[in-house]
């Protein structure tokens, strides 16, 4: 049973429960003009962006690296798609969204493959290569729109969030198929296992062969391209580009959401339902918020108060703090250090076959 | 016969360990141990993998809390509850790796945690002058200022050993301090170990070498599965007895290693490998060499002769600046370890940690992964998968023999058989073998000695690199001999024999030269077993 | 066989290595930043006619007094390879508690001390958090981050004012220096604080342990240092700068306010890494990271000075110092390379991939 605490489901289950409890209305769900309408609609529709970011991040976490600058880029891919609309001959025409759409994605594999070099052939720190375009994209953004709030009015852009498929919005339809289409490649293809491998140990995955250089280099790729779509829901939402706010701090969410979902910053092993998990507990949380009454703003310290407790369920520190499981070895004052993992340590393996390594050989005695 | 006087049996001990025992869980890793170290004496403790060494010494230390037994230093009963006490109470301990921080000075190194201070603040003159102080008791030249990570490893050890010993240290542990140090740095190790010794600290001495063993040692424990098997003078053990004690194995299994000198490979075969003028600037002169299917060729010289980046060079590990590589008589491009994986090479680093081990992976993806990595993106169907990890798991005989256990916690022996199953895996040509028994147990080291010889026979060629002589003598049918970054000389048939490759060594030539064989003698002594 | 192995002949193997006369590689990143510093100030001086003025130079300071002290903090955390979030929402919540207590009447000290003593405690509970718990950093100050912010929105939502009549005073105090120049007594603050973080770093033990922490934390260990103490204690600092950061923006601006400091954590750790601070830790000055927040407000004077420039620029521009010094870092990195490493690609950390050792 104490298992299931660490699953990344739990937060997820007992925010819905509370909402039972709470919320009467909240499982409630209605169609209306041929959409569906209703809080958990509104949690799927309204965590779309958060959870591709995440799965991008989910990808560049498990290399050992992070993504600071999908905020940034989200930002940057609504400004680009708004300001090319609004320049275009017919800001109504669909060629005019398809073209913004266009060079907003190219835009956002451009700036995910700077990213991948930084990395992968400059070798930075992950964090630090991509906090440069954290911190300079946000202005390249307002570069963009020239400090403006650009609104369009472009029926095509409009449906990105605001048009649905049977009824679902296509928000989530379009978030569900890049999870769909991710999980598949991850286990049907070796994608999962390499990756991993890379963010295990990436000088022996070289010497082996893999292909480190241009997986750390697709993963931020596709980092930044999750990021692109999910500026182009923000962005649509609302039918403007707002360079300054326009996925703000929402790099922070989409590394929540991967941590909650069980995924260690440490890089290596990683979940992808765990972060989808991970992202719907924290929209989950914010519509929970809002739907009893109180002040959104508070809500980070809500976000606060989830973070430290999903972290500290599953830190294996903490627990061994809390669960009964304390062994002798701890009390000791110089505790052994922390790497290779605490617990008793394994008895070696070479013991069991001291007395009888088969040595192709007959024995004699003496 | 030795410098120091040796203390007698009746002397008391200046550190005795009593009846220890250590249990985890249901696992008894010491069990009713008894130790015994003198002041003034170098004393070997010997074992395989898993025998307690570390364990024993962790009890020491208090880094394990000891079950049973007792503990008497200079007379009174102690239990540290970690290293920080123990080291109060002068037992300092040195471990394999440079536990030192690299981007502080080597002053810093020498006296962190116990600077002398003035008015509360670290006395920085005070600093230098303590540290010049240990370092000349080293015999140690170097600048007090400079960053530790300016020097070599073996600076870097030698700088740990300062730290260790310049508080009031009785009793000094090294813990395989000399498995990355090559023969010149290990002669100068022992001279400072000399010296402490003739200031009467005790020193307890873990090493895999059992030349070292007896080039240092006065004393030796031997610790089997937990167990004391004895304590003897060095000078009165017979090497065979104490691989023996060490194995608890019949010695002629043993000897059934020694390989049966293969039919020399004929000329006309055509080589799997043929490298010609390959070099690099800085790593290594450029070098010919050419390996016939069914050849294992050694290549000897010491640590920093070329040998690693020689073999580095072949695989694509590092790029080459110079020089032509061909595999079954196709040139190689040699970018990248992909270009030569794809013709058929496999390579094995020195650096099993770091270079190799994929540790949060199973046993089965290790395997697979060399495999796996040159498909691309097409997963290897899981079928093949479990028939791949389970063949291998058994023709090597990894243990456990359970492809789902995470390959960081199988032992250094079965974890570097799990990277050999990684290339066999491949049906490679060619396997360039980088130290594959380095710091691991002479059971393994045995298996894949004979792994190698095996596979020669059906064909393989091999490249094989091992830092003892011993071993690479006895495997190889012709060694290419390398000192100071340039090739020397190419051994083969007869001439094959450690005291061949070791005047190359020393010399660079086959003539004698009593100097340098002076210092080269006691480390490449000959073994019998 | 003798038991003393004969002497090595020759030059001895283990001699001392670079011992040449040249500035040491872990200057030169502060270097670096002076230059910098030197150029752009010089850049500006020779386009406008005002800028190359003495009070110029101390306006820079007296506009950037807080970062100052917040980088301060965070050189302390990121020497010993974490890095703090929480350091922009810490100095809005400070600002907060600051003008919301001196509205409900406690007399100024004793505002100052409180909010002082929160954010050690502050600091202090996350460091426990990161060092007990082994939690990474980056997500323990991220709920701080979080926590900090939220608090300060329980307590108000809109801007509140300061009256108190010691908060005025000081705000509109200006210490003349020489003629026409002024400073104020933020900068005084600021400047102590550089000077007693660069003592602490360099002349007490807690400071040698910081650096040896983010050396190799686990070298640290073995070595009886304090390692929790200086993991702890770096996030208390930060903590503690942070609350005097506020207290300098609320003297700054009179006045408390939820949307304060939004991002200025970026900030801090941009003029960390500009100042020449290595972000895996082990390396770098709190002088440096002076020198990075004065090249931080150079940029942004030369900008409003230009006139014609967005705003924006300063980001970008921001953006491209923060590249030019990683790559400059790398570079320096990969040059004294270890004898014996190999190098692979990016390799690493060591201890992670290793496997237990050989045990015995």
């Amino acid at each position: 049973m104490r298992e299931l605490w660490r699953k990344p489901f739990w937060p997820l289950v007992v925010l819905l429960l509370l909402n039972l409890v709470l919320a009467p209305g909240f499982f409630a769900v209605r169609l209306q003009d041929g959409r569906l309408y209703g809080s958990l609609v509104d949690i799927l529709h309204n965590g779309a962006p958060v959870a591709l970011m995440a799965l991008g991040m989910t990808l560049v976490i498990a290399t050992r690296g992070i993504d600071l600058s999908v905020g940034a880029i989200v930002a940057i891919c609504g400004a680009v798609t708004c300001a090319w609309i609004a320049a275009s001959p017919d800001p109504t025409s669909p060629g005019a969204a398809i073209g913004g759409i266009g060079v907003a994605l190219g835009l956002a594999v451009a700036l995910g493959a700077w990213n991948g070099f930084l990395v992968s052939v400059l070798g930075i720190q992950p964090i630090i290569a991509t906090l440069v375009l954290m911190t300079a994209g946000r202005g390249l953004a307002q570069l963009v729109t020239d400090g403006q709030i650009i609104t369009v009015n472009n029926p095509l852009f409009s449906a990105i969030a605001g048009g649905e498929l049977l009824a679902v919005p296509l928000t989530v339809i379009v978030a569900a198929a890049v999870y769909a289409l991710v999980a598949l490649a991850t286990r049907r293809t070796a994608l999962g296992t390499l990756v991993e491998a890379v963010g295990i140990n990436p000088a022996a995955s070289r010497l082996a062969g893999v292909r480190a250089r241009t997986l750390i280099w697709t993963v931020y790729v596709f980092s930044a391209l999750c990021a692109g779509v999910a500026g182009l829901m923000i962005s649509s939402n609302v039918n403007a580009a707002d360079a300054n706010n326009a996925g703000l701090w929402l790099e922070l969410d989409a590394i929540l959401a991967v941590v909650i979902g069980g995924t260690s910053l440490a890089g290596g092993r990683f979940s992808i339902t765990g972060t989808l998990f991970g992202a719907l507990t924290i929209q989950t949380l914010t519509t929970t918020i809002l739907s009893l009454g109180i002040p959104p703003e508070v809500s980070l310290v809500f976000k606060a108060v989830v973070v430290i407790v999903v972290c500290l369920l599953q830190s294996p520190k903490a627990r061994a703090l809390l669960g009964r499981r304390r062994r002798r070895r701890g009390a000791a004052g110089g505790a052994p250090p922390a790497d290779p993992p605490p617990g008793p340590p394994t008895p070696d393996p070479d013991r069991a076959d001291g007395a009888a390594t088969p040595i192709p050989a007959q024995r004699s005695t003496p | 016969m030795t410098a120091v006087p040796q203390p007698g049996p009746d002397a008391a001990p200046l550190l005795e360990m009593t009846g220890i025992s250590v249990a985890f869980g249901p696992v008894r890793a010491l069990d009713g141990v008894d130790f015994r170290l003198h002041a003034g004496e170098v004393h070997a403790l010997m074992g395989e993998n898993g025998a307690g060494k570390s364990t024993l010494i962790k009890a020491l230390t208090g880094v394990y809390p000891v079950d049973a037994g007792r503990v008497v230093l200079d007379g009174a009963e102690v239990a540290f509850a970690g290293p920080a006490q123990a080291q109060a109470a002068g037992i300092s301990t040195v471990y394999q790796e440079v536990n030192l921080c690299p981007n502080l000075s080597v002053a810093e190194n020498l006296l962190l945690g116990r600077e002398p201070r003035r008015w509360g603040r670290i006395d920085g003159r005070g600093v230098r002058r303590r540290a010049r102080e240990v370092l000349a008791r080293l015999h140690l030249d170097v600048d007090p200022a400079s960053p530790l990570d300016s020097h070599s490893i073996a600076v870097q050890q030698l700088v740990s050993i300062g730290r260790a010993v310049q508080v009031d240290c009785k009793v000094l542990i090294l813990d395989e301090p000399t498995s990355s140090l090559d023969a010149d740095e290990v002669a100068e190790l022992f001279r400072v170990i000399s010296r402490l010794r003739a200031d009467g600290v005790a020193i307890l001495f873990v090493t895999h070498f059992l030349d070292q063993v007896y080039a240092i040692s006065d004393r030796t424990t031997v610790l089997r599965n937990g167990r004391l098997v004895g304590e003897y003078r060095t000078a009165e053990l017979p090497r065979l007895q104490l691989v023996s004690a060490m194995v608890g194995r019949e010695l002629e299994t043993l000897e059934q290693l020694e390989r049966v000198p293969a039919e020399p490979a004929s000329q006309a075969v055509a080589p799997v490998l043929a490298a010609s003028g390959v070099s690099r600037r800085g790593a290594i002169e450029p070098v010919d060499l050419v390996v016939r299917p069914g050849e294992v060729v050694g290549l000897a010289g010491l640590l920093g002769s070329g040998r690693t980046e020689l073999a580095r060079l072949l695989f694509g590990a590092d790029r080459a600046d110079t020089g032509e590589i061909t595999v079954d008589g196709t040139v190689l491009p040699m970018r990248t370890p992909r270009d030569a994986i794809s013709a058929g090479v496999a390579f094995t680093s020195e650096n099993r940690g770091a270079e190799g081990v994929v540790g949060d992976l199973t046993v089965r993806d290790n395997i697979v992964l060399a495999m796996q990595a040159a498909r691309g993106l097409r997963r290897i169907p899981r079928r093949a998968q479990d028939e791949a990890a389970a063949r291998w798991i058994e023709v090597l005989d990894i243990r456990p023999p359970d492809p789902d256990a995470l390959l960081r916690n199988l032992s250094g022996g079965n974890q570097q058989k799990v990277l050999l199953a990684r290339w066999l895996a491949t049906g490679p040509r060619l396997l360039i073998l980088d130290e594959p028994t380095r710091g691991i147990d002479v059971g393994a080291k045995a298996q894949i000695q004979a792994l190698v010889a095996d596979l020669a026979r059906e064909g393989m060629g091999v490249v094989y690199i091992s830092a003892e002589l011993e071993e690479v003598v006895r495997l190889a049918d012709r060694v290419l001999v390398l000192r100071d970054r340039r090739p020397v000389a190419e051994l083969a048939g007869e001439d094959v024999e450690v005291d061949r490759v070791m005047e190359l060594i020393a010399t660079g030539h086959g003539e004698p030269d009593a100097e340098r064989r002076g210092g080269a003698d006691w480390e490449y002594g000959r073994s019998d077993a | 066989m003798t038991t003393a192995p004969p002497p090595v002949v020759g030059p001895s193997p283990v001699a001392a290595g670079g011992r040449a006369g040249r500035v040491p590689a872990r200057f030169v990143p502060v270097l670096v930043t002076f230059g910098l510093f030197v150029a752009l100030f010089a850049v500006g001086g020779l386009r406008y006619e005002a800028f190359a003025s003495g009070q110029v130079l101390l306006n820079l300071l007296i506009d950037n007094a807080f970062l100052v002290v917040l980088a301060v903090g965070m050189t302390f955390v990121i020497l010993t390879g974490g890095i703090d979030l929480s350091v922009g929402s810490v100095v809005a919540l400070s600002t907060m508690v600051t003008a919301a207590m001196l509205r409900a009447g406690w007399s100024a000290p004793v505002v100052i001390v409180a909010v002082l003593a929160g954010g050690a405690l502050f600091g202090l509970a996350m460091g426990a958090v990161i060092h007990y718990l082994e939690i990474q950093p980056f997500i323990v100050t991220l709920a701080g981050l979080f926590l900090a912010r939220g608090l300060c929105y329980l307590i108000d939502l809109s801007s509140i004012p300061i009256t108190d009549p010691l908060f005025r005073d000081l705000s509109q105090t200006a210490i003349p220096l020489g003629e026409d120049m002024f400073l104020t007594p933020s900068v005084l603050v600021a400047l102590a604080a550089v000077a007693v973080g660069a003592y602490v770093l360099h002349l007490t033990r807690f400071g040698r342990t910081v650096y040896a922490v983010g050396g190799n934390q686990q070298s640290a260990l073995l070595m009886g240092l304090g390692v929790g103490r200086a993991r702890v204690g770096v996030y208390v600092i930060s903590g503690f700068c942070s609350a005097l950061g506020g207290l300098l923006f609320s003297v700054y601006l009179l006045s408390g306010y939820s949307l304060n400091a939004v991002g200025m954590e970026l900030d801090a750790i941009a003029a960390v890494v500009i100042g020449g601070t290595l972000l895996t830790g082990g390396s770098g000055y709190v002088l440096g990271s002076l020198l990075g927040v004065l090249v931080l407000g150079t940029v942004q004077t030369i900008i409003s000075f230009e006139g014609t420039l967005s705003t924006w620029w300063v980001k970008i521009v921001i953006g491209l110092l923060l590249l030019a010094f990683v790559v400059l870092q790398r570079i320096l990195a990969v040059g004294p390379r270890r004898r014996r490493a190999p190098a692979p690609a990016p390799s690493a950390p060591a201890g992670r991939t290793d496997p237990p050792q050989g045990d015995g």
